[in-house]
């Protein structure tokens, strides 16, 4: 029996993370990713995945860069590397962004927040080193970048997530979707933002490296919260239509194809038009991109992956998808691809082909699941 | 009833003419969770080490080869509805067809129960 999605070689030394050890206690099996070696599951991932539906899951996400970027004139020389109204956001506010290539493609995603003297920024983990070189390059030297890369980060998420970590740290309670605020926690201060990967409710965590195994002791000590992997952390964000950097992004996509277009929500960013790529990015706003981010349900049980291809009636490639597979929750086999804009309406049947075998699926909204964020003035 | 086993990690019983062939315990704990069997039809001929069988798992397709050459008389029915028998009861319920051999001496050279074991705990 052999996989047919090989190993990778291992061409560099991979780095271990402040939970390393942590992890390896907990029976998380390690795997590479990002240049580190990361738990890609405890228990198993539809377990794990069911659990973060459920109740509460711990994430480590520290192989994400954490940035803080500081000095004068910063809002206006970062607006002129991301679409994202940088001026607008209000202290502790946070927001979702990407980094554009000059002709639009997608060279990251990221989101960033407001603290009282600069922007904290987090961006992909196999992304960051070129991230941070595109920043130093691209802002002016008179803005500092701070890698902080003495910081784990950590998430909580899930729908008892706030009940867990309202124990440990009271107070979060207060924060709601895309707000975050400083804590004290046993000494430390730790940075706390109402947000994920997951579709679910939930909280990310910075904090020192050298208290993060301790945190996560004091998180897993909850009844509500368990450890879990890179695999469910996945399953997770596809069926909650969150984008994955490098399969569903990439310098070939732009904002618009990749159906984020909430990231150039901004009126007085379109008018100023003066964020990379705009001409391109608002004419394909206005009159829609050759090829577009759809979501599919796949008929069947067997999963569809990454770069199966589209077919048209003819059996021509016209697309592909970027992202798939069986989706615990929904309990069918569900994908991200990118199609003509013609095969992109809600119900459109597509035709599939993997491995020399063909499926056939549809285009569904997204997200699979419903998001539950706990948003500003909404019903408790 | 004999026991065989591959350094692909398929298991195989032969009772009487008719053996069976599934996926280790090793194998499944490895792969994770199962969400799809393709098990081939009846009439397929195989040659040994020919792709047999498709596993999913939540992450990632593998094939399973023919341990030996012969012709298949049944896929597991089971498996289509429940794929997470392999994971279950990977050398029992789960198993994945059975076939009939074309040349029995191919099976001289495959492991024992002793010598997969001593050969997965190499790995």
């Amino acid at each position: 029996m052999m996989s047919d999605t090989a190993e990778p070689e291992i061409v560099e030394e991979l780095a271990l993370l402040p939970l390393d050890a942590w992890h390896r206690a907990r029976g998380g099996r390690m795997v590479p990713f990002a240049g580190y070696e990361m738990p890609v599951q405890y228990e198993g991932i539809m377990a794990e995945h069911q659990w973060v539906r459920e109740s509460a899951g711990l994430f480590d996400v520290s192989h994400m860069g954490q940035l803080f970027l500081s000095g004068p004139g910063l809002d206006a020389a970062l607006e002129a590397l991301i679409p994202a109204d940088v001026a607008g956001v209000k202290v502790n506010g946070q927001k979702y962004s990407l980094l554009l290539a000059e002709n639009g493609g997608i060279l990251d995603d990221l989101m960033f927040t407001r603290w009282d003297d600069g922007l904290y920024m987090v961006v992909n983990g196999a992304c960051k080193w070129d991230d941070i070189a595109h920043l130093r390059e691209h802002l002016p030297d008179e803005i500092d970048i701070n890698h902080m890369d003495e910081h784990a980060l950590l998430a909580l998420q899930g729908p008892k997530a706030v009940d867990a970590l309202s124990r440990v740290v009271p107070g979060v309670e207060a924060l709601v979707f895309m707000t975050g605020g400083r804590f004290d926690w046993d000494g430390t201060g730790l940075w706390i933002s109402r947000s994920g990967y997951t579709g679910e409710d939930g909280f990310e965590i910075s904090v020192e490296a050298d208290k993060a195994a301790a945190l996560a002791d004091a998180l897993t000590a909850q009844d509500e919260v368990k450890p879990i992997g890179l695999g469910a952390r996945d399953s997770l964000r596809l069926e909650a239509d969150l984008p994955l950097y490098g399969h569903d992004l990439d310098t070939e996509t732009t904002p618009i194809m990749a159906a984020l277009n909430f990231a150039v929500a901004s009126k007085r960013r379109r008018e100023e038009a003066n964020f990379p790529g705009a001409e391109r990015i608002l004419l394909e706003r206005e009159q829609g991109p050759i090829q577009r981010r759809v979501g599919l349900i796949v008929d069947g049980r067997q999963p569809v992956r990454e770069g199966a291809l589209v077919l048209d009636g003819e059996g021509n490639e016209v697309g592909r998808v970027t992202s798939g597979g069986f989706a615990p929750t929904v309990q069918k086999p569900i994908a991200m691809a990118y199609v003509p804009v013609s095969l992109a309406e809600i119900g459109t049947r597509v035709t599939l082909s993997q491995r020399g075998k063909i499926h056939h699926g549809e285009v569904v909204a997204m997200p699979f699941v419903p998001h539950r964020y706990v948003r500003a003035g909404a019903a408790k | 009833m004999s026991r065989y086993f591959t350094e692909d990690h398929e298991w195989i019983d032969l009772d009487g003419e008719i053996a069976t062939v599934g996926i280790t315990d090793y194998a499944q704990s490895q792969l994770g969770d199962i969400v799809f069997v393709e098990v081939p039809e009846d009439g397929k001929q195989v040659a040994k080490g020919d792709d047999a069988a498709v596993v999913e798992s939540v992450k990632a397709a593998s094939d399973v080869y023919a341990p030996v050459s012969g012709t298949v008389i049944e896929g597991n029915p089971a498996l289509e509805g429940e794929p997470a028998l392999v994971n279950e009861d990977p050398e029992g319920d789960g198993w994945f067809f059975k076939m009939t051999l074309s040349d029995t001496s191919e099976l001289d050279s495959l492991m024992d129960e002793a010598a997969y074991a001593d050969f997965v705990s190499k790995l």
